[in-house]
């Protein structure tokens, strides 16, 4: 069972490096982009034979305690179900 | 009086701070192995700067996963002293030893120059032989000192008197132009509700004698142990 967590910074943090990024995109010419904002992304590989629950359950716990700084980030969880 | 200066994989201002106690102010230091897990032999630790385990995930993130932070911890709510300089600021703030978070410099830039600071809360047992509203010129050495926290925390460390060095300009004027890296209200360093841990961005044991440009960080240290000494005798 595999698990995809995104963190990204909360709306009302502004992002340094997303600025620059969006800088970057615009003198390469691409227009109409209002903003760019920069996360992170991790795969989380966890035992076959875990129920979904505990996989949910096993992923939120992580990205809450280690992946995400809930001062500046929110995180989201996605499960890959291989069938 | 004992010191311990904590030492993470990726520490690099430990010596910087473990020369400055033991010449300049003269105390017994141990460096401390993150490992440990018992820190009852000492009345301060430094959390020094640095790039802790590579500064990966963020600045200070995985620091605060080391067994000594336990004991850290422990030590903070014995009332003891924690002083946390750049990264062992970072790292406490992601402990939660201390509010907010410190992103990446406004400017995206790492910045290494001497700034000044003001002192905005002379009662602390780490600035009690300052005065109010002084000036220290103190070097930085930071990408990510840009202190964030959201308001209703602001409102509090404001309440609380938490602030206790602000970015200011030579004058003592803390603006705009005087903010390195885009820290709200200018914050440099700010303590806990009972004043025992404390964390700035700025290095003290860097302006500790005067052939290196500066020793305005003397009286932090001695103000230091100058509490130290009234709470033993």
């Amino acid at each position: 069972m595999k698990a995809k967590v995104y963190v990204t910074l909360k709306p009302s943090v502004l992002d340094p490096q997303g600025k620059a990024i969006q800088h970057s995109a615009e003198l390469l010419g691409f227009e109409n982009v209002d903003d760019i904002r920069q996360g992170k992304y991790f795969e989380i590989a966890m035992d076959e034979d875990i129920s979904q629950i505990q996989a949910q359950e096993t992923a939120e716990k992580i990205a809450k305690d280690v992946l995400a700084n809930p001062v500046i980030e929110d995180y989201r969880v996605e499960l890959i179900i291989n069938n | 009086m004992k010191f311990g200066v904590i030492v993470f994989p990726g520490s690099n201002c430990d010596h910087d701070a473990y020369h400055v106690i033991s010449k300049h102010v003269g105390q017994p230091v141990d460096f401390v192995w993150h490992k440990e897990t018992d820190l009852s032999r000492y009345d301060a630790v430094i959390v020094p700067g640095g790039f802790s385990y590579g500064d990966y995930l963020r600045a200070g993130a995985l620091a605060r996963f080391s067994p000594v932070m336990k004991a850290v911890k422990e030590f903070a709510a014995e009332g003891k002293f924690v002083f946390g300089i750049c990264n062992g600021f970072q790292i406490l703030c992601e402990a939660g030893l201390l509010p907010g978070a410190l992103m990446r410099n406004k400017d995206l830039h790492f910045i290494c120059k001497y700034i000044n600071i003001r002192i905005e809360n002379k009662e602390t047992p780490f600035t009690n032989e300052l005065d109010e509203a002084e000036v220290l010129s103190i070097p930085i050495a930071h990408a990510e000192g840009n202190y964030v926290c959201d308001d209703e925390t602001f409102n509090s460390l404001e309440e609380n008197n938490q602030i206790v060095f602000r970015y200011c300009d030579e004058n003592g004027e803390a603006n705009a132009a005087s903010n390195p890296n885009g820290s709200r209200s200018n914050i440099a360093g700010i303590c806990n509700i009972d004043g025992n841990v404390l964390g700035m961005m700025p290095h003290p044991e860097r302006a500790c004698e005067e052939l290196l440009g500066s020793n305005d960080g003397r009286e932090i240290f001695s103000s230091l142990t100058n509490r130290i000494s009234e709470l033993s005798d």
